[in-house]
């Protein structure tokens, strides 16, 4: 059930918790228990929307971009992963297996401020060992959904 | 010469689907939420169009064996077996057709001509009556009861036998009412049937659009299997409307007849479907069960949604319909759907499109997206408190 929620609440979190009830078929106090549960256990964490901000006129540059470190004794990678994600220009940061350590996504205003930060911020952390940064050109997907795709019912009427 | 006069009279004497004229309708209004079409919104999972594009691409555009590949044969003798508990022989108890529809139009011209009484459960899918008016044989209308929330009785059915009754039409889930049967039902009509010679369509097509408790066949009775025709297809299941393609499973001794028809009427079914479906059985059971996840919460908030303004309305379980009861509004079915599609732009389905007993109730499809099926819902509703 809480997954089926979860499945519910990640497509869209603007339903209402009675439409929610309907579509599991429980009552609706008992989706607000779990919800309320869930957010207090960390699980949901948030309920952002997905924006394509390039019809915005609110320019945003998005990199991606690798970091190889060293890691520290004791800390693992926690320790340096923790002083990059504490900037609020980095959206993203995951610990990754393969030929580089973290993936960290930056979003900034432009290609200037974004590379300034890399050379700035992010470069100079001790532990840091090189970066390699990839612009974002064009999203095509994000979350599961299509950026250039509107629901349209293209059904023909037929008889049946 | 008039050519009128030339044309065949059991095909002529057939009326045209009472349906057509809504469709003519919306299709020039703006802005209507159509609660009308029986067919999934969903788009044909990835992997199964991606196996139609690689067929394509590696040249595969010649007929197939008539009966259907036999690689799709055999997947579709497992899939029915792993699925349905049905055992068949992909060499001689399975066909490959065009559609359910084609494989309805087999199975009926494959048993009843002139002189032999088809009975038709109704309210139902129109195209049983069509098939056995054009096959020359006799359609009798049995009348389902909402009370019975639309399932076949055993009493109902004894009402309709005559000597003449050749053929027994089943099809659940159900289109237009959502209704299904389940074991108990079925064995009441197996106890009533098994010393009679009459043999069964079964038209099983929405069986994995089944929400409460597993889909359960006729032909899972053993004393019945023999002498059932079941078909089944890809179009709601797996979403596969347009690629043409479903199959029926019979008798060996039926198979022979029917694979006749097929030969000599579509030669195959369309080998890029084949493909497709092929795909379709073996690798996606993940997306079918997502689709049918996300058909039942619509369902359950069209359900909610109709009784909360006012609509008498069974619980469907199966298919992908709800079948509300209008008879308090004081109008007809037609009047129903006619005026809620001027005035509030949302199209339904007169009941009475699905045989006379469908009177006094409407069709709507859930097949559509949970923001159109709510302000379907609020339209409808204010329609209803305005009358
Ligand atoms: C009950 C039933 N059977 C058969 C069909 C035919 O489906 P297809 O020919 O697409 O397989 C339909 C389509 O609406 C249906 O509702």
């Amino acid at each position: 059930m809480k997954n089926e929620l979860l499945e519910i609440l990640a497509k869209n979190c603007r339903l209402t918790n009675s439409q929610i009830a309907v579509m599991l078929g429980v009552e609706e106090k008992e989706v607000a228990e779990m919800i309320k549960e869930l957010e207090e256990n960390n699980i949901i964490l948030g309920y952002p929307a997905l924006i394509d901000w390039e019809k915005t006129d609110n320019d945003t540059v998005t990199a991606y971009i690798e970091v190889r470190v060293t890691p520290q004794r004791g800390r693992g990678f926690d320790k340096v992963a923790e002083r990059i994600y504490q900037y609020p220009q980095v959206t993203h940061l995951s610990l990754m297996s393969g030929d580089y350590d973290l993936f960290v996504t930056v979003e900034g205003k432009s290609m200037k401020e974004v590379a300034l930060f890399v050379a700035e911020k992010l470069a100079p952390i001790e532990s840091v060992l090189s970066t390699s940064t990839h612009f974002v050109l064009k999203k095509y997907k994000e979350k599961g959904v299509i950026f250039e795709q509107k629901y349209k019912d293209n059904r023909e009427a037929v008889v049946l | 010469m008039n050519i009128k006069k030339m044309l065949c009279r059991h095909i002529t004497a057939v009326p045209p689907s009472g349906i057509r004229k809504y469709f003519d309708l919306i299709n020039e209004m703006e802005d209507v939420i159509s609660l009308g079409i029986g067919e999934p919104d969903f788009v044909t999972p990835w992997n199964i169009r991606e196996e139609g594009i690689y067929s394509l691409e590696k040249g595969y555009t010649n007929y197939s064996s008539n009966a259907g590949a036999i690689e799709l044969r055999r997947e579709i003798c497992r899939y029915m077996e792993r699925r349905f508990n049905l055992k068949y022989s992909p060499e001689e108890e399975v066909l490959v057709t065009v559609g359910g529809s084609e494989a309805i139009d087999l199975a009926i011209r494959a048993l009843a001509t002139i002189g032999d009484e088809v009975i038709i459960p109704e309210p139902s899918f129109v195209a049983y009556k069509g098939c056995t008016l054009f096959a020359g044989a006799t359609p009798v209308s049995l009348r389902l009861k909402s009370e019975n929330e639309f399932r076949l009785k055993r009493e109902d059915l004894e009402k309709v036998i005559t000597g003449k009754t050749k053929v027994l039409i089943l099809a659940y889930p159900n289109n237009p009412t959502g209704a299904i049967m389940q074991y108990d039902d079925y064995a009441d009509i197996v106890d009533f049937l098994e010393d009679k010679e009459i043999m069964i369509i079964s038209d099983e097509l929405y069986a994995e659009l089944t929400y409460e408790g597993q889909h359960v066949s006729i032909a899972n009775f053993d004393q019945m299997k023999d002498r059932t025709i079941v078909i089944n297809g890809f179009s709601k299941a797996f979403a596969m409307t347009g690629w043409r393609i479903g199959f029926v499973c019979a008798h060996r001794d039926i198979m022979e007849q029917m694979k006749k028809i097929h030969q000599y009427a579509v030669m195959c079914a369309p080998t890029t479907a084949q493909y497709a479906a092929i795909e379709a059985l073996k690798n996606s059971d993940d997306e079918v069960a997502d689709m049918v996840k996300e058909y039942n919460r619509r369902r359950r908030l069209v359900l909610n949604g109709f009784r909360g303004i006012g609509l008498d309305c069974f619980e469907p379980k199966g298919a992908f319909y709800v079948f509300p009861d209008i008879r308090k509004t004081g109008m007809t079915s037609d009047e129903f759907c006619e005026r809620l599609l001027m005035e509030e732009k949302v199209l339904m389905v007169p009941g009475n499109a699905f045989g006379e007993c469908g009177e006094g109730f409407v069709r709507a499809t859930y097949a559509t997206s949970t923001e159109n099926l709510t302000e379907a819902i609020k339209r409808t509703g204010r329609f209803l408190s305005r009358i």
